[in-house]
């Protein structure tokens, strides 16, 4: 575990030139690294069972599709009218309705948390109807303001197709002005899961890669192999190359995983390239490999750098980089802090390339960033362990 | 009694002892305080569903006074901002690739036409599917105001008005804005991600260390090892749950409808439970990183499946079953609750006797392990 030997037989014709030597001695160091690996089977479980188990567990229960949602319908006088209103709730998939004929029990169960809207017909409903201004009132519980809008919507709609049936019937009545008609591109279906699985990729391979390098480093100082290493002829940038390439196949394991449950599991359609896909996948997961480097190459303390890496890494990757939340409607500086995120780059290449297909125009500058960001953690990462060396 | 009182100072000093080995040191004290309030003051921009910014592109062909007054209703929103005037529908394709704009509002020809004889027009909305929450926001954005270009151009035009109103209203968030429900449910969130990795890499580290043999050959019961290693993290959990509470009050100004004294209660049901969690990690994992990785596996599935960002209701059955021995979940209820309802503990039964199982559960797990290894 301490110094690298030299596998390779010593009597070779070019091993007194500098360059094979180096390749040698790399070789050497990705031997060792990948023999620890399969020794110890923790980094096995974060490389390869993790990102399966989160992308299992995550995948399925990460959804922001509303259905099924449990509202009172409090019909305070049964005309035929609000009868057949309420009808309409029972039938729709999108809503489990309780009926019930006054306010308070209702309430009550909205308090409670039972139920997640009221939909009240008032006693002048019918009456008010022929008049042609009637009210139907609805209460929603704000608490979670994304639920409460597309409930809102959802009663829209079954009120609005009540409505337009007595239209149709020949009831004389207005017809609405502007009709929207409405395409969702990419996603005809509004599936959340179309756009939050390809986004937990993300998530996973952040966390992954991050976390590799970031114990093993600071194992190693923590240990004092690092040292006895360094006083060998061994240099920091071959260290550096050493320990991230048996990690970047591991990750890649990972990656593949991740990408196989997107598709056969969760049936993400993969529009673009795999060749893209994978290329651009191989440069995040050297930048999320790099964060850690970085990270461990500085603070020499397992507690402190896997401290940091999660802070760095965990939920930036899921706040910030335009995965859940979109990235315009944030305020100018946090905006400017998500441009510092690699993750936000990658969340907008995976949702391209699986959803929309090669879009090059989104593809080329989010790769050119990643690239950029890979050449600066690896200068990063060498600087500061050169620093800490001297 | 002497028993007890004795028991209690060992465990008071104890807990001094690793408080000052936390907090003295300005760099852990930082590490420890600092996070929460920052993240706290960043996601709580970053983490709203609602939209301030959307761009879009128009596709106009009808040029008439309507269709320029229902895209004068989108720009003068304050949310819409208009990035292209589009001449031809082919251009639609790539401004929508590569995301110049979320939505194409696109009006055909005779729109003004249908209007003035009577008969109704349509718009087409064409968005950018790639997140369809947002584009799914945005187009119910779009639809209220062309309900409201509809009750102007009717009013004005004389036409007769819709025959049934929709009047809603949102108890607890008047105006729905996710801030309100995304940062109370961070208290919880922030908190649990440090405590429970302080706890569980403490006692490891002191393993790896060798002073944990130390600490039991003392005259310390194992019981009260356990509970001098909880109560700093309690302790820390309290303050930055504090910090997390002050952001959301005095910086986002979301008013506190609750009372404090509940929020404490359930506060501290919930940082045992997550601490009892986070010591049944240390007494299982033999080194660092095993403690590392157990906490993390533990971590992000709570934080992500706590109802959060996404609602438990949408979960499937199954998953819904296995959150509940997620801490988090509970918390996330009870800060919301409390802070946006006002909820009394009498409200919050069904989320308090988990969180005292679960403390239940695991401290005596954790506290059975620990008295084995030492036999």
């Amino acid at each position: 575990m301490t110094t690298p030997t030299a596998p390779a037989p010593a009597s070779n014709a070019w091993a007194s030139n500098a360059w094979p030597s180096k390749l040698r001695r790399i070789r050497a160091l990705v031997l060792k690294e990948s023999r620890q690996i399969m020794r110890d089977p923790s980094s096995i479980a974060i490389g390869a069972v993790l990102p399966l188990i989160l992308i299992l567990l995550f995948g399925y229960g990460l959804s922001l599709d509303v259905k099924n949602v449990p509202v009172a319908i409090v019909i305070d006088y049964p005309t035929p009218e609000a009868i057949e209103l309420a009808a309409g709730f029972q039938l729709s998939p999108y809503f489990h309705p309780l009926t019930m004929h006054s306010m308070p029990p209702a309430q009550q169960l909205l308090l409670e948390h039972r139920v997640d809207g009221i939909v009240r017909i008032p006693a002048d409903f019918s009456r008010r109807f022929a008049a042609g201004d009637a009210e139907v009132q609805l209460i929603v519980h704000g608490g979670d303001a994304n639920r409460a809008r597309i409930i809102e919507s959802y009663v829209q709609g079954v009120v609005g197709i009540w409505a337009a049936r007595l239209t149709a019937q020949g009831q004389d009545g207005p017809i609405q002005l502007v009709n929207v008609q409405s395409r969702l591109w990419f996603n005809e279906a509004n599936d959340s899961s179309y756009f939050l699985v390809p986004g937990l990729v993300v998530l996973v391979m952040t966390l992954i890669g991050g976390l590799l390098t970031a114990m093993v480093m600071a194992r190693e100082w923590e240990r004092g192999t690092l040292e006895s290493l360094l006083v060998t002829p061994v240099r920091s940038e071959e260290i550096l190359l050493g320990k991230t390439l048996p990690y970047f196949v591991l990750a890649l394991f990972g990656f593949v995983l991740c990408v196989l449950s997107a598709k056969f599991l969760f049936h993400v359609p993969l529009r673009g390239s795999v060749w893209v896909l994978f290329g651009a996948s191989m440069l995040y997961v050297l930048v999320a490999l790099g964060i850690g480097l970085l990270i461990s190459s500085w603070v020499k303390n397992q507690l402190v750098a896997s401290q940091l890496t999660m802070l760095a890494t965990f939920l930036p990757a899921f706040m910030l980089s335009g995965f859940l939340f979109d990235l315009r409607s944030m305020p100018t500086l946090v905006r400017m802090i998500t441009y510092a995120l690699p993750a936000r780059y990658y969340v907008a290449l995976l949702q391209s390339v699986f959803l929309a297909g090669d879009v090059w125009s989104v593809i080329i500058p989010n790769t050119l960033m990643l690239a950029a960001m890979a050449a600066v953690l690896a200068l990063a990462s060498r600087a500061v362990l050169h620093k800490t060396l001297a | 009694m002497n028993n007890v009182l004795g028991s209690l100072l060992r465990i008071l000093a104890l807990t001094r002892k690793e408080l000052l080995a936390v907090l003295k040191d300005p760099r852990s004290r930082m590490s420890l305080l600092i996070p929460p309030v920052v993240q706290a003051l960043i996601f709580g921009y970053a983490a709203t569903y609602d939209l301030n910014h959307v761009t879009y592109a128009a596709l106009d062909q009808d040029h008439s006074a309507a269709s320029r007054q229902l895209l004068a209703g989108l720009d003068g929103s304050g949310v819409f901002e208009r990035v292209a005037n589009l001449p031809r529908a082919s251009d639609i394709k790539s401004l929508i690739d590569a995301r110049r704009a979320l939505l194409i509002v696109q009006i055909d020809q005779q729109f003004e036409r249908r209007l003035l004889s009577g008969q109704s027009a349509d718009v087409q909305l064409i968005a950018d599917g790639r997140n369809s929450n947002t584009a799914g926001t945005a187009m119910t954005y779009v639809a209220s105001i062309i309900d409201q270009f509809n009750s102007t151009w009717g009013h004005d035009h004389g036409a007769v008005p819709a025959p049934v109103r929709l009047v809603a209203r949102a108890w607890y968030n008047p105006n729905l804005e996710t801030r309100w429900f995304m940062i109370p449910g961070m208290i919880g969130t922030l908190t649990l991600i440090q405590t429970l990795m302080l706890t569980a890499m403490s006692v490891s580290r002191e393993r790896e260390q060798g002073t944990f043999d130390q600490l039991l050959v003392t005259p310390f019961r194992p019981f009260e090892i356990m509970a001098g290693k909880a109560l700093p993290s309690i302790v820390v959990g309290t303050i930055q749950a504090g910090g997390v509470l002050l952001v959301a009050q005095l910086w986002f100004h979301i008013p506190f409808a609750g009372s404090y004294v509940t929020l404490a209660i359930g506060l501290l049901m919930f940082l045992s439970a997550a601490i009892g969690i986070g010591l049944l990690v240390s007494a299982v994992a033999a080194t660092m990183q095993q403690s590392l990785l157990y906490s993390m596996l533990l971590i992000m599935p709570f934080s992500l499946l706590s109802g959060l960002t996404t609602p438990l209701s949408s979960m499937p059955r199954f998953l819904q079953y296995v959150t509940v021995i997620n801490p988090l979940r509970y918390a996330i209820d009870i800060t919301r609750r409390v802070y946006l309802e006002g909820a009394g503990l009498d409200l919050l039964i069904s989320d308090l006797w988990p969180l005292a199982l679960l403390a239940a559960i695991t401290l005596w797990a954790a506290s059975w392990m620990f008295s084995n290894r030492m036999q």
